[in-house]
């Protein structure tokens, strides 16, 4: 078996919800150690969450999208109201944990006494991960919200849609997926930094703050032109044509750009191939041309591909030379042979689920490739298992831990 | 610049980035960190220098806020790759290099004699990190894709947009910002692996897996339950027969709320709202009695949700945007604004955290505001903004000759010849 790249590295994981937990997946993985601290009174929100495998009804043990963000942890319940649950903690970080994570509202872990601060009193080295919403200190450090929210306030509803409606989302919660990327590298480039210096480091990531990020050239246009952006559909100032169009059958589209004279060339010998001759009038020889026929243009597209079937017509235009790629729904994503080629979905097998899609890594590591091989953990799964094999309790430690009911 | 010291996360190590528009934020993240990136472009500038918006509107390569937003923090050389010289000064200065990245079509550097076997043997700890639309092999990998075509066929398009018409694209592109970001975090991982294995690896990105992992739960409800979610434009399809309503026009401007049952706080949230349009004399006994707690996290029933979207958006419709916000952040309502640019800068938060930087850009005599770091380091300074974007071979000289060792006379003969 290949080597892992994070072997050997021991997690505390408290995060919840998606952002959180899809970031320390990246780190399960590839190797390291996750041990998932969950309530079984109160349960975190996803494991409510649909679709349920199973027999498809709600149970604690069933959703598919919590499943899919806790492939390859452990699992372990505690209260962590009761008064020992810190001292249980505690023990954890000083004898097993090298980095602790946690999306909590801020202020959560310290009203636990688990602050960094405590943290680094029983291990000064410990590293902590936190983000929030907002971020740590400040006027609405404590607002709650959650991810299809902070496409709203990242700017990034707001230029999503048509100029003649309001603005969508970008569909789900967009940025708990942006965050993990900027999360995994800073918590990565920290351990290194403690490797190199032995010192612990506290990071604070507002997901507001990383997710700006993927619009930051609107922000500086702003701030030095004063110019606040628009919705445009599909368009792009550098191209026509340029846009999704209908294909055969229901709601199925197809992607297709030409940002150069030579993409609109190979684009007009693949319509006039196929017996139209529309795209050859002057008119549309120019980028300028086309853009200032831009509504006709689009017309006239949408009429020519409605002709053809979306993968057809894909392979088609790829081979012309033509960037175009069909408009994939989720029974697409599965089809599709390039994810096939790259193994993007990993099936695991689980107690109540059955056989579930986990996605990988999204990139290739070509000595650590990483592995998903257990599925989420049951609530409490690992409990006994992580405290007594993995932090190594006395079984009159943990005995002692379950009879005053810390272990849920 | 001011404030610049030797004490990042990532200070030791070296990154050569050959991206272009696709790839450069990767190398931004690593910087941020501390990394000594030192971007690489052909001579002339970067086609990312080509991209929009600009600096008071001056269409040049050195006033793309592009180039800027993503290669802020970098050192910048020049260099092409298409001559005999420029490929030896490539394989020179990976000698002591520990990372490099780039957004070439799969093959092209394996062309240039610069594949990655070839870069091996020259450091066996290097760490090349290629960042593409669908992989370095498999039999997409010579697709092209721009933006739209790579959002998609990562999936995230279908979802996004209203019912009656075409699928959308997020305003801005992002098809490479995600996989650039996620060039970051495979970099960092083939890092801590070299630190056991002592040797390097190849990081193959692909942008259209890193969009399609981006989808929530959406793949999961056609695994498990053979169910397509749709875009519903502003709700949001949250099961096979539930939608949440998450958009919502005011009276002037729109708003982020959305109904839905499951976590104590959204429950909590919705009670909030019809206590305060009780109290504003707007009661609805209906919704009042929808146990919100007994649905599923994030979903309502269709029924419920019309109701909700007539009801509540008729409140809504009557009240300001920043009297709907304030008032909803007092009651701990979870209302929002689809913000504008205008709302970011002024966001009391990102104020209260001094998340916007100035950044002097003396070769204009002008401060200029960036967006600021993506994550903080409470207990110090080790992350952060120390240089702003290189001017188109800023570095030549200090690189070649002070670091490199070649003469003034080899960088003026290579100058001249076009190589630098």
């Amino acid at each position: 078996m290949p080597p892992q790249a994070l072997e050997g590295l021991k997690v505390l994981d408290f995060c919840w919800v998606a952002a959180g937990p899809m970031t320390t997946k990246y780190l399960a993985e590839h190797g390291a150690t996750v041990v998932r601290v969950e309530s079984a009174k109160r349960p975190e929100s996803l494991r409510r969450a649909a679709p349920y495998g199973g027999d498809g009804t709600s149970g604690i043990n069933r959703s598919g999208y919590f499943a899919n963000y806790n492939a390859n942890k452990y699992g372990i319940t505690l209260d962590m109201r009761h008064p020992r649950a810190r001292e249980l903690v505690l023990r954890m970080v000083s004898t097993w944990a090298d980095l602790v994570t946690e999306n909590f509202t801020p202020g959560t872990m310290e009203s636990w006494g688990l602050g960094y601060a405590d943290l680094k009193q029983v291990k000064p080295e410990i590293m902590m991960f936190s983000a929030s919403m907002l971020g740590r200190g400040g006027p609405l450090e404590k607002q709650p919200g959650f991810g299809a929210v902070l496409s709203s306030l990242a700017g990034l509803t707001n230029i999503t849609g048509w100029p003649d409606r309001g603005p969508v989302n970008p569909y789900g919660a967009y940025t708990d997926f942006i965050v993990p990327r900027f999360a995994v590298a800073s918590i990565l480039a920290a351990l290194d930094y403690r490797r190199r210096t032995g010192q612990g480091i506290h990071l604070d990531m507002s997901q507001l703050e990383t997710s700006l990020h993927f619009s930051s050239p609107l922000l500086l246009d702003y701030a030095i032109n004063g110019v606040e952006p628009t919705r445009k559909g599909n368009r792009d100032p550098g191209a026509a044509p340029h846009g999704v169009y209908p294909c055969q059958g229901e709601d199925r589209w197809i992607a297709i750009a030409c940002f150069s004279d030579d993409e609109w060339r190979a684009l007009r010998r693949v319509i006039s191939s196929g017996g139209a001759n529309w795209a050859d009038q002057d008119s549309f020889g120019s980028l300028l041309g086309r853009k200032a026929a831009e509504d006709q243009l689009d017309d006239l597209m949408a009429e020519w591909t409605r002709g053809y079937g979306a993968k057809a017509l894909m392979a088609t235009l790829q081979q012309a030379g033509v960037p175009a790629g069909v408009v994939n729904d989720t029974r697409d994503l599965f089809d599709d042979i390039q994810l096939q080629h790259r193994g993007h979905f990993q099936y695991l097998d689980h107690a109540e689920i059955g056989s579930y899609a986990s996605e990988k890594s999204e990139f290739n590591l070509s000595d650590t490739p990483g592995k998903l091989d257990r599925p989420a953990p049951l609530m409490g799964e690992h409990t006994a298992y992580v405290l007594r094999d993995l932090v190594g309790l006395s079984e009159q430690e943990y005995l002692s831990f379950k009879a005053d009911d810390v272990l849920e | 610049m001011t404030g610049a010291h030797e004490d990042y996360l990532l200070s030791p190590y070296r990154v050569l980035d050959l991206t272009d528009e696709r790839g450069l934020l990767c190398g931004k993240i690593l910087a941020d960190l501390g990394a000594d990136v030192i971007q690489i472009e052909p001579p002339g500038g970067s086609t990312a220098r080509r991209i929009g918006p600009y600096y008071q509107g001056q269409i040049h390569p050195e006033k793309s806020l592009f180039w800027w937003a993503y290669a802020i923090n970098k050192r910048g050389i020049t260099l092409n790759l298409e001559t005999t010289d420029g490929r030896q000064l490539l394989q020179r200065m990976v000698r002591d290099a520990h990372f490099l990245i780039e957004s070439w079509p799969p093959g092209y550097l394996e062309s240039l004699g610069l594949g990655y076997e070839a870069l091996a043997a020259i450091n066996p700890e290097l760490i090349l990190v290629s960042i593409t639309p669908f992989g370095q092999d498999g039999p997409y990998a010579h697709y092209q894709a721009t933006d739209v075509v790579g959002m998609a066929m990562g999936g995230l398009m279908y979802l996004t947009g209203d019912p009656d018409r075409a699928p959308v694209r997020v305003g801005f592109p992002q098809f490479y910002l995600h996989g650039a970001a996620a060039g970051a975090t495979g970099a960092m991982l083939a890092h801590s692996a070299r630190v056991t294995t002592g040797k390097g690896q190849h990081v193959d990105v692909s942008c259209q897996q890193a969009v399609a992992r981006s989808l929530a739960h959406a793949p999961q409800f056609w695994q498990l339950e053979n169910l397509i979610l749709k875009r519903l434009g502003s709700f949001r399809q949250s099961a096979g027969e539930s939608k949440v309503r998450v958009n919502w026009r005011c009276k002037d401007g729109y708003v982020n709320f959305m109904p839905g049952g499951g976590g104590a706080g959204s429950v909590r949230s919705v009670r909030s709202l019809l206590a305060w349009m009780r109290e504003a004399g707007q009661a609805n006994e209906e919704l009042e009695a929808v146990q919100w707690e007994d649905l599923g996290y994030g979903t309502g029933r269709a029924e419920t949700m019309d109701k909700t979207a007539e009801v509540v958006g008729a409140f809504f419709a009557e009240r300001t945007r920043d009297d709907l916000v304030r008032e909803c952040t007092e009651r701990r309502i979870m209302l929002f604004p689809v913000a504008t640019e205008r709302d970011i800068f002024t966001h009391p938060q990102l104020e209260a955290r001094g998340y916007f930087k100035p950044i002097e850009h003396p070769e204009l005599g002008a401060s200029v505001t960036y967006p600021g770091l993506f994550i903080k380091d409470v207990s110090g300074d080790r992350i952060g903004l120390r240089r702003r974007p290189p001017l188109i071979g800023e570095h030549n000289q200090e690189f070649y000759q002070g670091e490199l060792g070649l003469t003034p006379e080899a960088v003026a003969t290579l100058t001249q010849g076009k190589v630098m």
